[in-house]
């Protein structure tokens, strides 16, 4: 049994230490690795739903099998699965790539469920038009789907910033592992881990309002 | 290859006492967060602001602030202030916590969704609050939330993966364990992936029967016990309502 | 029975029921007709508790029912007389609301088991002969989901007169029900209105359905009463031009009245 450690009080000075480090962290790996990471989850995910719709069936079926075992297994399992089997590239690289595509298995349900959600009539009125199956879906399905998923496309990127913190299963020195590497150095963790904390909270809770209201919005304006 | 899986059929019993403690860090970290989602979601669907404001607030927070975060946390800065928790008590709560705030939001949602005519139905019949919640709302709210409790509860399995680095020996830390003689790529590729992978399968194949149990006692779909019978399947009836 | 004394109710700005006063007897079968918007509904779930007045009193039993009058000010009653009074009501509503987790004779007997504090036995002996009744004996064990609308109307009729209320509202409870049913679910409440004692008050479309049942019409138009007679009177000579041009839309026959069958 641990006797009460210094590191019980709060302390201004060490909160003020760790900060700078914490935020550099915060914006060099943290928010990059999700900025890309989102990009790629959307497109992938888009790729994903349109050749389960559109490639052969065979085809189709092994996208969607492989797309939900991604989905269910842990994130952290694929980081280690891809960093020692692309051991050429850097951390960041794996955990943006990684990232990308473990979201775009749950993207790709979201892009479908909007697929679907046109209305059937869209479609005859393109067959009554002759128009091309290129232009169906890059005048007509895809513009009308996309709408209904950009809320859901910003609430997976929440998560995923939330989840960035597996990066560290790699050796990437994100917002936590930097503060976890702090608190290694220098037996303090209350600050670094609180800090971390809070930097989660005011970045996460003001966007998904905001994703939030724009959901409402969208839903307003069909 | 032989030689590879000969190596993981060494490695078995670890292997195997690693997928019991994500078993079981998976299934008590459920149960924490459907125990606190319950009453979160109950709260916020509650008209009254004294309920209503502080679960928002701790859904809110949890929700905002990383699991890996919280777990990290509870495991180093929770005994500074003189809270020694077990790891693996620390781990649970973490998880009970982060997926409970989730869950919460489940709960209160579906609570919600209940068609207005049958809160209407329970005034017209003078049910009393507890009552009203307790009999008629919950268990069609219930079967309402399944699937997205589902979907969390694979959530929550996922997230256990990161507790070896509070000292819990799990599935993936006993992967990492036994990489270096079965070599990386097939521990965590195959071995790794293909267990987790069927856990999931098995947590979503049961919530698919609890789904269809609570959907048979809202009138809907056939019986679980009939799914389960070894006799043919009898033929669809017409006319059922879906 | 029933006492509505200025009683005022406004969605935000929008004012559905203004200075309305009438009262209904014990026993009468008071029928309420208007077009629609003109704020019948509003007055049933007013009585029902479902809403609440933003003026005015209503009175049930001659008791204030949500809201009472008190040194001048108007206060709201405790829930614990609320709740008392309520038990004295039954509602039918238009889209059934039976509880889809709950078979049809567990529909009917939760109220009196869990409210009225009944034995499952007994409850349940009363809502079998409430199930005879209405025709449909043999359901006692059916989910609601696997009955026809006009079956699971006659099971909510069978649940709202478990609890033996005093006064029934029955909110245009054939409207969902297709045309060759709705036969049926009348004849019940024909036969209830003809063999009990109980007030009810009744917003239908079904004009026949409101001359052989009431005794008294209300018509409503814009949240006020614009005319009042007994039915027979009613149907076959309305005053108010409001009234005829209602009738007239409604039963489609050149002079507004309908003929008995």
């Amino acid at each position: 049994m641990m006797g009460i450690p210094a590191g019980l009080d709060w302390d201004w000075s060490t909160a003020a230490d760790v900060l700078p480090t914490l935020l550099t962290q915060f914006l060099k790996v943290t928010l990059l690795v999700t900025a890309l990471g989102t990009v790629i989850a959307a497109i992938l995910g888009l790729v994903i739903a349109m050749a389960m719709r559109l490639a052969p069936r065979p085809i189709a079926a092994a996208v969607k099998w492989i797309a939900n075992i991604i989905r269910m297994t842990p994130i952290i399992i694929q980081l280690l699965f891809a960093y020692y089997a692309f051991l050429s590239l850097d951390a960041i690289t794996v955990g943006v790539i990684v990232f990308g595509i473990h979201y775009s298995t749950y993207m790709s349900e979201v892009y479908r469920a909007g697929i679907d959600a046109v209305p059937r009539g869209q479609w005859e009125a393109t067959t009554a038009l002759s128009m091309s199956m290129r232009r169906t879906w890059m005048a007509v399905i895809i513009p009308q789907a996309l709408r209904a998923t950009i809320p859901a496309l910003g609430n997976y990127a929440i998560s995923m910033f939330k989840d960035t913190p597996f990066l560290l299963v790699i050796g990437v020195v994100e917002l936590v592992n930097a503060g976890l590497i702090y608190g290694g150095n220098t037996y303090r963790y209350i600050e670094p881990l609180t800090l971390v904390g809070i930097i989660f909270l005011l970045a996460s809770y003001p966007t998904s309002l905001l994703i939030g209201r724009l959901e409402k919005r969208l839903a307003y304006n069909t | 290859m032989d030689d590879k899986f000969a190596a993981v059929g060494e490695a078995m019993p670890r292997l195997l006492e690693g997928l019991r403690v994500t078993v079981e860090l998976t299934i008590l970290g459920a149960i924490a967060a459907f125990i606190l989602a319950v009453i979160l979601g109950l709260a916020a669907a509650s008209p009254t602001k004294v309920w209503r404001i502080p679960a928002r607030v701790i859904i809110e927070f949890f929700r905002g602030t990383s699991l890996v975060v919280q777990i990290f946390w509870f495991f180093f800065v929770l005994p500074l202030l003189g809270i020694d928790l077990h790891p693996l008590v620390a781990g649970v709560l973490a998880l009970g916590l982060n997926y409970g705030a989730y869950a919460a939001e489940v709960v209160r949602g579906s609570i919600q969704s209940v068609p207005s005519g049958q809160w209407e139905a329970t005034t017209a019949l003078s049910l009393g609050p507890v009552q009203r919640m307790r009999r008629i709302i919950f268990p069609q709210a219930w079967a309402l939330m399944i699937p997205s409790l589902s979907s969390l509860l694979i959530h929550l399995m996922k997230g256990t993966a990161i507790v070896g680095y509070i000292t819990l020996a799990d599935f993936t830390f006993q992967l990492d364990q036994v990489k270096r003689v079965s070599g990386t790529l097939f521990t965590y590729g195959i071995v790794g992936m293909l267990g987790y992978f069927l856990f999931a399968l098995l947590l979503t194949l049961a919530m698919n029967l609890l789904e269809r149990q609570a959907k048979h006692k809202l009138g809907q779909g056939t019986s679980l016990r009939r799914i389960l019978s070894p006799a043919p399947a009898p033929t669809t009836r017409a006319g059922g309502i879906q | 029975m029933i006492e509505f004394r200025d009683v005022e109710k406004a969605f935000g700005d929008n004012v559905v029921l203004h200075d309305l006063n009438f009262s209904v007897q014990q026993g009468d079968r008071v029928t309420l007709i208007g077009p629609s918007g003109s704020g019948k509904t509003t007055i049933l779930r007013l009585v029902m508790t479902l809403e609440e007045a933003t003026d005015g009193y209503i009175f049930v039993g001659g008791e204030p029912l949500t809201h009472e009058e008190r040194g001048g000010k108007r206060v709201e009653r405790s829930k614990k007389d609320q709740k008392r009074i309520r038990q004295r009501i039954g509602m039918v509503f238009q889209q059934f609301n039976l509880f889809p987790n709950m078979t049809v004779l567990e529909n009917i007997i939760e109220a009196p088991v869990h409210v009225l504090g009944q034995s499952k036995a007994e409850a349940g002996e009363k809502a079998r002969l409430l199930l005879d009744k209405v025709g449909l004996s043999d359901k006692a064990d059916a989910h609601p989901t696997s009955l026809s609308g006009g079956q699971q109307q006659r099971v909510a009729i069978a649940r709202a007169l478990a609890m033996d209320p005093e006064i029934l509202l029955l909110d245009e409870v054939t409207s969902a029900l297709d045309p060759e049913i709705v036969g049926d679910v009348l004849a019940i409440l024909r036969n209830i209105a003809d063999t009990t004692d109980i007030t009810m008050l009744i917003v239908t479309h079904e004009m026949q359905f409101a001359r052989d049942v009431s005794n008294r019409v209300l018509m409503f138009d814009g949240g006020k009463i614009v005319e009042e007679a007994a039915p027979d009177v009613m149907f076959s000579s309305p005053k108010h031009q409001r009234t005829k041009d209602f009738l007239h839309a409604v039963l489609g026959d050149a002079d507004g009245t309908i003929g008995t069958h």
